[in-house]
């Protein structure tokens, strides 16, 4: 298997509003891949799915080749739902995000959501938790000595690597617009993921900003050999770096391929790039 | 200052704090009321610091502490109490049905056991509800919890309305000093730990925290666990304290204290919790018990002066606090040898250093 992630028939519905419509995508391992679309598309809302925030109302999700997350409508969906492969499915495999995460896909928010009371180091600290080996005694007590000194210089050497060394010890959210974006980059990463889930990094930043984000992305990709799925509408930065592009409008992804493709597909011009390529 | 330099002034000042209380109490009437103060403040400090490590450290609010404090108390009282005064004791139930004693330390650490259980069981469904919803269904347990304790029909354990008394007291004010002083050091070495930061990580964004990989219901039960477990220990001394208990005394009024105490001192300091523990005893045992009381100047009768006047003070201090000084005396900063150590260092050098508040 060489696809890390494996969207397959995932329809997600909150009443009787249908956020994703029967979504099947894939991300290969290595690849850069974005999910590209108008606002209200549903894009935020997979992401919610694949990071266990919401049990799809159908559908499964794999990863790695392992079902993680899989639904079919029950309670009142199942006479609200409106989508397809209804009965396909039939066991419930809900994760809840730390187990997601745990598993090893980690993710950045649209509003960034950094921990507002602590310093750039001890935010990336934190994502070292879920990989301790130690017990609540041990912790308490402080015998664990060595893991904790191991967690620390992880620490240090990320924010190195991702060239955060310099503000460590200042406050998260002091930070610039654009550090603040990386830092919550650089958090998702010190959880040590497989896959990435980047959701809109370039927003709110100007040129200068997005084209530095492009090359910290890039080097997260080469650095680590990250397999990167990112939603993004700056299409500067979805064109110089993605692999391979969906698009995704009203819940359904309507067309994908190379950035080439994407970019002279009839649907995705009438949809989606009309509006957006002049803002 | 290196970290052992700093260990060293840290165990000397803790030393020097003990022998002082130790020469007060060969030197000043034990009956002074210094004594209450500094008891009873040990005592809060303690109960403030738990209530802390939920409220300010996870972001929960809870609403329970004086139910768990009374789980404390009773558990000590009923493992302490000597067997042959149980008779005199549970009087009206045949002396009970427990006949045997245990030690105190032993009893101590129960109390704390008892308390946590009862947090383990409820904190499942409990620990699911947002903010004021958990505010009342904990407070909604401490007034459950309280009426079980002085129903008749568990009389035979608990005595039902009547007093516990007749159980091993202190009398030294080292004693309350050397218990709150240990349990608090273990809940800072929890806040400063792995899971302590995860707390944090809770309190300042849930969702992010969950991201992070922090199995939210695992962390927020250990902190409710935890909190409880040091909340009955006070609860127990508090007990000793009072010499008597009855199940009347944990009234809700006692955890708007405890919260007072906790805001005043600054929700998320340690330090600020301990200080402003002892300042409320000084207030409430020593300086403003006039207001509770009757008071003519000449044969003018001051307007508002009666039993009771004191609660409504704090109330509006309270509001007054919530209001204005959101932050409390210490904000989240902590009072640190190295933070005044830092502090003076940097004006010496006027070079920049250190925050005061690691
Ligand atoms: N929790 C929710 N409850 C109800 N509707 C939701 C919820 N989350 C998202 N939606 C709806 O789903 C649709 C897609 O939203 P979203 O995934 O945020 O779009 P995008 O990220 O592509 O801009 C929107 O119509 C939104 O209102
Ligand atoms: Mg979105």
């Amino acid at each position: 298997m060489t696809n890390v992630l494996k969207v397959e028939n995932v329809t997600m519905q909150f009443g009787g509003v249908v956020a994703v419509d029967n979504m099947n995508l894939e991300v290969n391992k290595g690849e850069i891949v974005s999910l590209i679309g108008p606002n209200g598309a549903g894009k935020t809302t997979a992401f919610n799915v694949i990071t266990g925030v919401y049990a799809p109302t159908n559908g499964a999700v794999y990863f790695n080749g392992t079902k993680i997350i899989e639904n079919h409508p029950q309670g009142k969906m199942k006479k609200l739902y409106k989508g397809e492969n209804n009965g396909k499915y039939s066991s419930v495999l809900a994760p809840t995000p730390d187990k997601i995460t745990k598993m090893g896909i980690a993710r950045t928010f649209q509003n960034i959501r950094l921990f507002k009371s602590q310093t750039v180091f001890e935010n990336i600290l934190i994502a070292k938790h879920l990989r301790r080996t130690s017990n609540l005694f041990t912790a308490t007590f402080h015998l664990n000595g060595k893991e904790e000194a191991e967690m620390r210089k992880q620490t240090e050497d990320l924010l190195r690597i991702l060239g955060l060394e310099d503000v460590k010890d200042e406050m998260a959210t002091s930070l610039p617009y654009g550090k603040q974006r990386r830092l919550e980059i650089a958090r998702a990463m010190a959880t040590e993921p497989t896959l990435l889930l980047l959701d809109e990094p370039a927003a709110g930043m100007n040129p200068q900003e997005t084209e530095e984000l492009t090359a910290f992305i890039g080097r997260i990709r080469d650095e680590f050999g990250m397999t990167i799925f990112m939603i993004e509408h700056h299409m500067d930065l979805v064109m110089e770096i993605s692999d391979r592009i969906y698009v995704l409008d009203f819940g359904k992804p309507i067309a994908a391929g190379t950035p080439e493709e994407v970019q002279n597909n009839p649907r995705v011009i009438e949809a989606y790039l009309g509006g957006a390529v002049d803002e | 200052m290196t970290k052992k330099k700093e260990t060293i002034i840290n165990v000397s000042l803790i030393v020097a704090l003990l022998v002082v209380l130790y020469v007060m109490e060969h030197t000043i009437p034990s009956t002074a009321m210094i004594f209450t103060v500094l008891k009873k403040g040990a005592i809060y400090a303690l109960v403030a610091v738990s209530m802390n490590l939920l409220n300010g450290f996870t972001g929960l609010f809870s609403l329970g502490q004086a139910g768990f404090m009374l789980l404390g108390a009773y558990t000590y009282g009923i493992l302490t109490i000597p067997a042959e005064q149980r008779e005199f004791v549970y009087m009206y139930y045949d002396g009970g049905i427990i006949h045997f004693s245990v030690p105190v330390v032993v009893a101590l650490v129960a109390a704390g056991i008892v308390a946590a259980a009862f947090a383990y069981l409820i904190g499942l469904p409990v620990l699911r509800l947002k903010s004021d919803y958990l505010a009342i269904a904990t407070l909604g347990f401490a007034e459950i919890i309280r009426a079980i304790f002085q129903w008749d029909k568990l009389g035979p354990v608990t005595n039902g309305s009547n007093l516990l008394k007749s159980y091993p007291t202190f009398k030294s004010v080292l004693f309350p000093f050397i218990v709150s002083g240990i349990c608090i050091a273990v809940i800072v070495m929890l806040i400063n730990s792995t899971y302590g930061r995860a707390f944090k990580a809770i309190r300042d964004d849930e969702v992010a925290a969950e991201a992070m990989g922090i199995n939210l219901a695992h962390h927020k039960r250990i902190a409710f666990v935890v909190s409880s477990f040091f909340a009955g220990i006070s609860g127990a001394l508090l007990a000793m304290y009072q010499t008597t208990i009855q199940a009347s005394m944990f009234k809700s009024a006692m955890t708007y204290e405890i919260l007072l105490i906790v805001v005043i001192g600054g929700i998320g300091s340690v330090t600020g919790s301990c200080l402003s523990s002892f300042l409320f005893i000084i207030l409430s045992e020593w300086l403003l018990r006039f207001l509770d009381s009757d008071m003519y100047i000449g044969d003018f009768h001051v307007p508002l002066l009666r039993a009771g006047f004191r609660k409504v003070v704090f109330s509006v201090i309270i509001m007054i606090i919530v209001l204005f000084f959101r932050k409390g005396i210490m904000g989240t900063k902590e009072f640190s040898v190295r933070g005044i150590y830092n502090f003076f260092t940097r004006k010496k050098k006027a070079a920049k250093g250190g925050d005061s508040n690691d």
